[in-house]
């Protein structure tokens, strides 16, 4: 069945027994997109800026949505395992991917195992790495409106920040809910990162990859930008002054150009 | 009928402005703290343990909670070790040992000892323990049901099956299980469950035919857990009855009217038991089922017990605090109007307990009789008053109403009774 959720449209796939939800939208090359660690936003201004000359691939991770989880994925790298199974099945790759925050620990997960997964890898604040300086914002003490609240360098220049998350509905706390609970059975100890992720980083060569980073991030200090790009042969870091932990939300425009500019290289 | 008394061992050596402008015991800096006072109040609560078992009660009951002084008792079978050499007749009741965050093998021989060196007067429970316990301990709370069961089986499994024997379990690995410390009490001891009437823990309790203990929970939601543990005790093929439940009282008991005022007065200290921690501590992610949380979204309720509570907020100005402080005294009367509280002189309050026993029909009484700053010398005075006037009377109460506690009646040993015609 395939339903329409404000510009995406709605289908549910199978890899191995595990349903996904994949939310499509827009036409050209594929452009995979990893949600954060509370879950699939809905739709925004840059996916309709980006769907203009790319085919949006945006998979709900199980656990997160409507379906019920994987009891095996233990952890993020299981659950980088279980993409890698689903982009053979569908027979996408080599992809360009985008994640953001865990969806950013999923997609270097994946290319740390094998990065001829893709064409070309942005990673936009990922989580993943331990910071070297500062540590990252402990989203399982804190209510979910507490986490977002430090997740804008400032709310009121955020225009996309307060339709978004203005008002509490209860759906929406569950939603939260069942995010914080699926992402803490994939990242609750080591929080967030996985030390081994850097050393297995280093391992991976000819992937182009961009990683974008604001300044005043809150979530995940900057340092872990300079820990991925230190990593990442050949990378490119990119940092948004004024800018919190949501660049696609802060700075959309400039997010879009850049992430175009880096799409269109050959 | 299973008298045992209770108490939190509080460390109320805490300013009451700092619980109230963080809204919450757990989470105050540990600067607060001064060893040689905990020292004392360890010492003094078990002299008080001792004195107990002089008047007449039939159990000790301790709890474990960590990093907050709401509750000492952060290894509570440190102090259950204590009372077991110091104590010679009670049962040691542990309600309980919160499993998700304990190494389930040392657990079972902890337990062992402290059953071994009390001759056999160990009463283990479990509980999944409050939120805040999986913070604090770094267990994963997205997997503390799981985790609960899987070490439940393993601790049973360690107690009863002639090792060495390997352990491979989802959560739990175990190489080379051979306890040389067992329990004394064969197969195991009786285990209690304590719970906030939870329906997955009550079924749980049903299932395995453990007494279930509601903890001082409002008698309506008590009461619908008491039919839904029969029904489930119904399908296993067994009858249940008081044997098989237990309630957790806080009641004050004092020379006069006014004195028993004032020490109740001191179980909302900070906001009492509403200010144990704050929500994002009490709940963090997946500790609570679907359905918890379902509830939670939609009412300012406790989700296991769909009961509506004081959600205190931190507090930045002196406007604020007084405004909470306000806040949570203005609930004092109401507490004792709806018997969650009840303070007075024996004369007064056996009355009120005599409604909670023909209301719950409890085989387990226990009696949480005090909390916040209340000197050792009025504590002393309570137990007292309780042995000598309260128990009597309960116990002639629970004769005439047919309460037998657990260790009259087994529980789960009534068969189930064959219907008319059946």
């Amino acid at each position: 069945m395939t339903v329409s959720i404000d510009g995406f449209t709605e289908s549910t796939i199978n890899v191995g027994g595990t349903g996904v939800t994949l939310l499509r939208s827009g036409s050209g090359p594929p452009l995979l997109v990893f949600h954060e660690e509370l879950g699939h936003p809905g739709w925004l201004a840059w996916h309709a800026d980006m769907a203009q000359d790319n085919a949006l691939l945006l998979p709900v991770h199980p656990g997160f949505g409507q379906l019920p989880r994987a009891d095996w994925v233990a952890n993020v790298r299981d659950l980088a395992g279980f993409y890698s199974r689903m982009l053979r099945e569908m027979a996408l790759g080599p992809v360009d991917v985008i994640g953001f925050s865990l969806g950013g620990w999923i997609a270097a997960e994946m290319a740390a195992a094998d990065a001829g997964q893709f064409r070309r890898m942005a990673l936009v604040a990922p989580t993943g790495v331990r910071p070297p300086d500062g540590e990252i914002l402990d989203l399982f003490i804190l209510t979910a409106r507490a986490y977002l609240d430090a997740s804008v360098h400032d709310a009121a220049a955020t225009p996309e920040f307060a339709s978004l998350y203005g008002e509490e509905t209860p759906e929406q706390f569950e939603a939260w809910e069942d995010a914080r609970a699926e992402s803490a059975r994939l990242a609750w100890k080591p929080y967030m990162h996985n030390p081994s992720l850097p050393h297995l980083l280093e391992g991976v060569q000819g992937l182009p990859s961009l990683i974008v980073w604001g300044r005043e991030d809150r979530i995940v200090p900057v340092s872990a930008g300079h820990a991925y790009n230190r990593a990442i042969a050949g990378s490119e870091l990119l940092v948004l002054d004024k800018c919190g932990h949501r660049p696609e939300i802060e700075h959309t425009s400039e997010f879009v150009n850049r992430l175009r500019g880096f799409l269109a290289q050959e | 009928m299973h008298i045992m008394m209770f108490t939190e061992r509080p460390y109320y050596d805490v300013p009451e402005d700092e619980i109230i402008r963080n809204a919450s015991y757990f989470g105050i800096p540990n600067e607060h703290f001064n060893p040689d006072v905990g020292g004392q109040l360890y010492n003094s609560y078990f002299d008080e343990a001792v004195y107990a078992e002089q008047v007449g009660f039939d159990g000790i009951m301790l709890n474990e909670h960590h990093g907050t002084p709401f509750c000492m008792g952060a290894v509570m079978n440190i102090e259950a070790a204590v009372l077991a050499r110091i104590t010679e007749r009670v049962k040691i009741v542990l309600l309980g040992n919160p499993l998700p965050v304990a190494d389930p093998l040392r657990l079972a021989e902890e337990l062992a000892m402290i059953d071994m060196i009390s001759g056999g007067r160990l009463v283990p429970g479990w509980v999944r323990g409050a939120g805040s316990e999986s913070i604090y301990n770094n267990a994963n709370p997205a997997y503390n049901r799981e985790l609960f069961n899987e070490a439940h089986d393993f601790i049973i499994k360690a107690w009863t099956e002639p090792g060495p024997f390997r352990f491979e379990g989802k959560h739990y690995h175990y190489r080379y299980v051979n306890p040389w410390v067992l329990p004394v009490q064969k197969p195991h001891p009786q285990m209690w469950i304590p719970g906030l009437v939870s329906q997955e823990t009550v079924v749980w309790c049903a299932r395995h035919k453990y007494p279930y203990l509601a903890l001082a929970t409002f008698l309506d939601p008590t009461l619908e857990m008491v039919k839904l543990y029969r029904d489930i005790a119904a399908e296993e093929g067994y009858e249940s009855g008081p044997e098989n439940f237990g309630y957790l009282q806080r009641i004050v008991v004092a020379e006069t009217e006014e004195k028993a005022q004032e020490m109740g007065r001191a179980f909302m200290y900070g906001g009492g038991i509403n200010a144990f921690a704050r929500p994002e501590w009490m709940f963090p992610p997946g500790y609570n089922s679907k359905a918890a949380t379902r509830r939670l979204a939609r009412v300012s309720v406790d989700p296991n017990s769909g009961e509506e509570t004081l959600v205190l907020k931190p507090t930045s100005t002196p406007e604020e605090l007084e405004a909470s402080r306000n806040d949570i005294y203005s609930r004092f009367q109401g507490e004792q109007d709806n018997l969650q509280l009840i303070c007075g002189t024996p004369d007064t309050v056996i009355p009120k307990i005599r409604h909670i026993m023909e209301t719950i029909r409890p085989g387990i009484f226990a009696m949480w009789h005090h909390h916040g700053p209340v000197s050792h010398e009025d504590r002393m005075t309570s137990i007292r008053l309780l042995g000598e006037e309260v128990l009597p009377a309960m116990r002639s109460i629970a004769d005439e109403l047919d309460l037998p506690g657990p260790y009259e009646r087994l529980p789960g040993s009534r068969p189930l009774a064959v219907p008319v015609g059946g």
